[in-house]
């Protein structure tokens, strides 16, 4: 695309850019990192990940701040417009699933005497690197303002549910097993919840993407995922 | 011209295949648009796209200087006005215009209203005076210059002119108004007036409007024209062109990246 005639505006929107990419980088950090915490029982790297959440809700107000001067100062219109408000919507997600990581490595510190069988573990490596995926992936796609790999990433949504369905009827087996199971099952119950609620942000991110590209809303083809698990 | 998005809305006036010379200068190419009735239509593009242009056609104004014609057709409810047998004066009745700059008559308020509406109707004072304070009220302006009718239009600030100008419009209840850039000389708070005049009139009215603020087209139209070099390039819902117009070069004339 032609350059803006006032380049200071040029400047901005490519600061925006530069942030969403930056921040989701370390959203996805927070993520990978809080799981490694939990699985490893590593005290350190979780309080690493509560502190560098910190950065990552600091840079969502900032760009928050940056994208409404946008708005005051130059008041974008079309594919810019599309962009700002991208950029707000984008920031508000990334700030979620660092929240998310964050609440993991917390978790993580709870219950990092258990020891976990290694179905669990094996069922809770695989539901993460799925939701990782999909995170790397949608930030791709914004990076690269690619409309197809954010059309993949809302179509394999549906994975991660399904991974997260069965982990959850697994946790559940163990708890009626032994009661003395349960607090750190519970536990680990939210952290797959939370993973699955990461691989949802990254599903709306991959919203936001095709909107900011083609300028229209996506609707979902998705068949009934209202359903509750029992 | 891509494809002009199909409306259930009927057609005040339809613009169709307008070409238009300045001597042997075609300044618009084949234009084709319509102003859908009760709809704000907003044109924009560069200086020199032909946007004036067209609203000068509407009411035949460009006839007043030689060597200027339109070829084409331009049917206002069904009937082409650029026909020779049409009545020019009664076409300006029909479609009146408010210009750039306000242009108040050198006469007192109150006979900058009468004056028009003594030349197409007979009038007694009363029925004279109802219709002055109406239009001036429609305006917006009746309450700043009620008590000063006999002062002369040009005592006014610039916003109060032009609202005047506009009340000088719709007194004699036109069905099509034409504003060529109305709000670029008047300050934020005469344009909001203005702006809000416009949502109001338009219940009643067919309105074309012509301006370089794009958040004032954003704001004030349903429709939004762009053109371009003589050519209709973009025609299609305001809501449509300010977020995701599908012509590159509407794209990059209203994020500023023309030239």
């Amino acid at each position: 695309m032609a350059q803006h005639i006032v380049t200071s505006f040029e400047d901005d929107l490519q600061g925006l850019s530069r942030s969403i990419a930056e921040m989701g980088g370390r959203a996805e950090q927070i993520v990978e990192h809080s799981i490694s915490a939990l699985l490893n029982s590593d005290a350190n790297l979780a309080y690493e990940v509560i502190e560098a959440d910190k950065k990552v809700d600091a840079m969502h107000r900032q760009i928050e701040e940056s994208a409404i001067l946008v708005i005051a100062r130059r008041q974008p219109m079309a594919q810019d417009l599309r962009e700002t408000i991208s950029a707000i919507r984008i920031a508000s997600d990334l700030e979620r699933i660092g929240d998310l990581g964050k609440n993991i490595a917390k978790r993580g510190l709870v219950i990092q005497n258990e020891t976990f069988s290694q179905k669990v573990r094996v069922g809770v490596e695989h539901l993460s690197d799925l939701a990782l995926a999909q995170v790397k992936k949608v930030l791709d796609a914004y990076a690269a303002r690619d409309v197809e790999k954010a059309r993949d990433v809302c179509a394999q949504d549906q994975e991660i549910d399904a991974v997260y369905t069965s982990l959850f009827r697994e946790l559940l087996t163990y708890m009626m097993e032994d009661p003395r199971n349960i607090t750190m099952c519970t536990h680990l119950l939210f952290c797959a919840k939370n993973i699955e609620r990461i691989g949802d942000h990254a599903t709306n991110i991959a919203e936001t993407v095709f909107y900011l590209i083609t300028g229209e809303q996506w609707v979902e083809p998705r068949q009934s995922s209202t359903r509750v698990e029992e | 011209m891509n494809a002009v998005v199909t409306q259930d809305l009927p057609e005040k006036v339809s613009i169709r295949d307008l070409r238009f010379y300045y001597g042997e200068t075609l300044a618009l190419k084949s234009v084709s648009v319509p102003l859908y009735r009760n709809r704000v239509t907003a044109f924009i593009g560069p200086s020199g796209c032909g946007k004036s242009t067209l609203l000068r056609v509407l009411n035949r104004i460009y006839q007043l200087y030689p060597k200027q014609r339109a070829e084409g057709q331009v049917m206002l409810d069904g009937k082409n006005i650029l026909d020779a047998k049409e009545d020019v004066n009664s076409l300006r009745a029909r479609v009146g215009m408010v210009f750039q700059k306000p242009t108040p008559f050198p006469m007192t308020i109150y006979e900058n209203i009468a004056f028009g509406l003594r030349l197409y109707e007979k009038l007694s004072r009363s029925e004279l005076d109802d219709r002055v304070e109406a239009a001036l009220t429609r305006a917006a302006i009746w309450g700043e210059v009620k008590d000063k009718l006999q002062s002369s239009g040009l005592s006014l600030s610039g916003g109060q002119q032009q609202r005047l100008c506009i009340a000088r419009t719709v007194a004699i209840r036109p069905e099509v108004v034409l504003l060529d850039e109305p709000c670029s000389a008047l300050d934020p708070i005469s344009t909001a007036k203005i702006e809000e005049l416009i949502d109001e009139l338009k219940s009643e009215y067919t309105i074309a409007i012509v301006t370089h603020n794009m958040q004032q087209a954003a704001r004030a139209s349903e429709f939004t024209a762009f053109m371009y070099l003589g050519e209709m390039v973009e025609f299609d819902e305001t809501s449509k062109i300010f977020t995701a117009p599908r012509d590159k070069r509407t794209q990059d004339y209203i994020t500023g990246r023309f030239g």
